[in-house]
């Protein structure tokens, strides 16, 4: 059993030291300095506390697996009737760069009912060999006959990695199969690079995003990891893929559910600027419903959806819930272009957590700069447009297929 | 029939922030909460209830102080609850904690369906669920927005999928995590305010569970481990366009692309 052991003696400043834990684990009772069950075990008291005051004990050390005996990465193929969701192709990307690195083969592993002619789309990507599981039992997600699958792959290949995009099935199926073989798991990994030994760096945002972990996996292998969406970039096609497509049966008793999938319904668009991956947002330098117009054709044109300020709203221009703000809604994008916002604080507030910001602005002592990464000074009512023209144009360029 | 929901005490606030000097965690107070998404979970049961009649029991993971949800959690109508808690737990990864919390579940009994929320506010994995059913060996469906129908041997769900949205029926026992749509949850009711004052909240140990190896559980039952903890990169140095709106806009629309958006 791995603790935290005090040495009393050098206990001289306990509140100092209590300080340390940032899951305040320490407990003083004027006399002793002790750890309870809220210790996660991180360390840091270890690590940045005074020279000897704490000590991690570990009672046993556990044999070292042989990690030589799993080799390759793994991709699961996320897909909808085939059709293959881009995230597996970004995971087969970073796969296709990890393996390079310590010379190890691409594996996708690809299940459904009717799926056999798509393999060889995933060929292209450079994935060395394509495992398909093609049954109608397979035909819609549930857990247990996909596990056993999963299971059945993993037992057979031994992968070393596998990366499974965190979509609605990859974030039920992941953990399911990671606990069937007692191995770690990482969420939501925004980076991931590997070591010579095989071990996969997994960085992802701890506690609500303000700071980044780096988790490992020492011990375990497979080593299990979920990313999401445009996170990484999907490879070039390749013409001359040389990869193979290995078709897999697996015993029919394996596949059985408890779960009947009754009825599959389309999903309506629901729309909600919370979802939305991005946001062009028309400022109190919007007067006109046509300016309010190009915001939204803007906005389409980058596949996200227009937002509004509380101005607009009280004018009577737009929606309620379009609006962003302490009194509107909180929104997290990947990108946020505001138009003409000048960026009270109560506007900021509900949208300063987003990845990318772009705020265009005639007036360069706009507070909405102080929160952008690319401060544009200029007119929305000539940039606007000019710029929903450059992405026509870019758009309409011939795009090299093979 | 008999519900089980797992709870969690997560942290009040998010902000955290991490001393770029020393690299230690700066903690604002210790303020706890229930993990919101929780609170849909219990909603759900509330409504089993309701309808069936059946006892719904909290579990819950941590220190002694996360008592105080389980409290919440009767005030909202839940029947019984446990905390598990033991030093020995401490340093959990995803795995350790699902293998502890099922531990603490089968030594409970047998519930026809565990609930859980989603996902926490601190971790945001949403392992924890399916985790929890594949050590008691049950099935579960995640993203459940709706429930359709709780038959005597079966319960209709409605699961959120990226493009679509699935009607799926599954057999007792069996294990749901359920998204917002479920139903706002109800507020804590003043009568069981009153008689929850002065109950008594029972704590289980690895002493009660079935399996006692300590290797199982804890920092010992955890493949990952946590090398290290960082600020991500501040976006201090900010980028200043000035030009002619041709090309403010050429540049926005290079920029555009470089980054993926379009």
């Amino acid at each position: 059993m791995a603790r935290i052991v005090v040495n009393q003696d050098l206990v001289t400043s306990p509140d100092e030291l209590m300080k340390l834990c940032p899951f305040g684990a320490m407990e003083w009772d004027n006399e002793y300095l002790t750890i309870n069950a809220a210790c996660k075990m991180c360390q840091i008291c270890v690590k940045k506390g005074p020279e000897g005051v704490f000590t991690c004990e570990i009672d046993q050390e556990v044999a070292a697996i042989d990690k030589s005996k799993w080799r390759g990465i793994a991709v699961y193929v996320d897909h909808l009737e085939g059709d293959i969701h881009p995230v597996s192709l970004e995971l087969v990307g970073k796969a296709k760069e990890m393996a390079k690195k310590i010379n190890h083969p691409v594996y996708c592993i690809f299940m459904g009912q009717n799926i056999k002619d798509k393999a060889n789309e995933l060929l292209g990507y450079g994935v060395d060999d394509v495992f398909v599981y093609d049954d109608p039992e397979l035909k819609h997600f549930r857990i247990e006959p996909y596990t056993a699958v999963m299971e059945d792959f993993i037992n057979k290949v031994k992968p070393t990695i596998v990366l499974v995009g965190a979509t609605s099935i990859g974030r039920s199926l992941a953990p399911r199969v990671a606990a069937r073989f007692r191995t770690g798991l990482t969420a939501d990994c925004t980076i991931l690079d590997v070591e010579e030994n095989t071990d996969l760096a997994q960085i992802r945002p701890a506690f609500g995003g303000n700071i980044m972990a780096h988790i490992f996996t020492p011990n375990n292998r497979p080593q299990f990891a979920t990313v999401r969406y445009k996170v990484f970039s999907a490879p070039e096609v390749d013409c001359n893929a040389k990869g193979k497509v290995t078709i897999c049966d697996i015993a029919k008793d394996k596949l059985a559910s408890q779960i009947k999938v009754l009825e599959v319904k389309m999903k309506p668009k629901v729309e909600s600027i919370e979802d939305a991956e991005v946001i062009v947002v028309a400022g109190s330098a919007v007067k006109k419903q046509q300016d309010l117009e190009l915001i939204k054709q803007l906005a389409e044109k980058l596949g996200g959806m227009m937002a509004v300020t509380r101005p607009l709203i009280e004018a009577g221009m737009a929606d309620p819930r379009l609006q962003i703000g302490l009194s509107g809604r909180t929104v997290k994008p990947k990108l946020i272009i505001t138009c003409g916002v000048a960026g009270a604080i109560q506007f900021v507030a509900g949208m300063d957590k987003a990845e990318y910001i772009v705020a265009i602005n005639i007036d360069e002592n706009a507070p909405i700069f102080n929160v952008a990464h690319y401060a544009i000074i200029g007119d929305i009512h000539e940039v606007v447009p000019k710029l929903i023209n450059k992405l026509e144009e870019n758009a309409s360029a011939p795009k090299f297929v093979c | 029939m008999e519900i089980i929901v797992c709870i969690k005490q997560v942290p009040g606030t998010s902000e955290v922030e991490v001393d770029p000097e020393t690299g230690v965690l700066k903690r604002e107070g210790i303020d706890s909460k229930m993990n919101p998404y929780d609170l849909y979970a219990l909603e759900t049961a509330m409504r089993i209830k309701e309808e069936t009649g059946a006892k719904v029991g909290v579990i819950s993971m941590g220190p002694p102080q996360a008592s105080v949800i389980i409290e919440e959690a009767f005030m909202m109508g839940a029947d019984q609850g446990i905390l598990l808690s033991d030093r020995k737990f401490a340093g959990a990864d995803v795995l350790a904690t699902s293998y502890t919390i099922s531990q603490g579940i089968k030594a409970l009994g047998n519930p026809d369906i565990i609930i859980c929320g989603k996902q926490t506010t601190d971790g945001d994995t949403a392992q924890v669920g399916p985790e929890v059913a594949e050590f008691i060996g049950i099935p579960h469906i995640a993203n459940v927005r709706q429930i359709v129908e709780v038959k005597d041997k079966s319960i209709v769900v409605e699961m959120d999928m990226a493009h679509t949205v699935e009607i799926a029926e599954m057999q007792y026992p069996c294990l749901i995590t359920v998204e917002k749509e479920v139903g706002q949850p109800r507020l804590p009711s003043f009568r069981l305010k009153l008689a929850t004052k002065g109950r008594n909240i029972p704590m289980m140990s690895l002493n009660d569970f079935k399996d006692k190896d300590e290797n199982n559980y804890g920092l010992n039952g955890s493949p990952t481990r946590v090398l290290r903890i960082f600020s991500p990169e501040a976006n201090t140095d900010r980028e200043t366009w000035r030009g002619s709106s041709d090309e403010l806009a050429q540049k926005l629309a290079r920029k555009l692309q470089e980054l993926k958006f379009v």
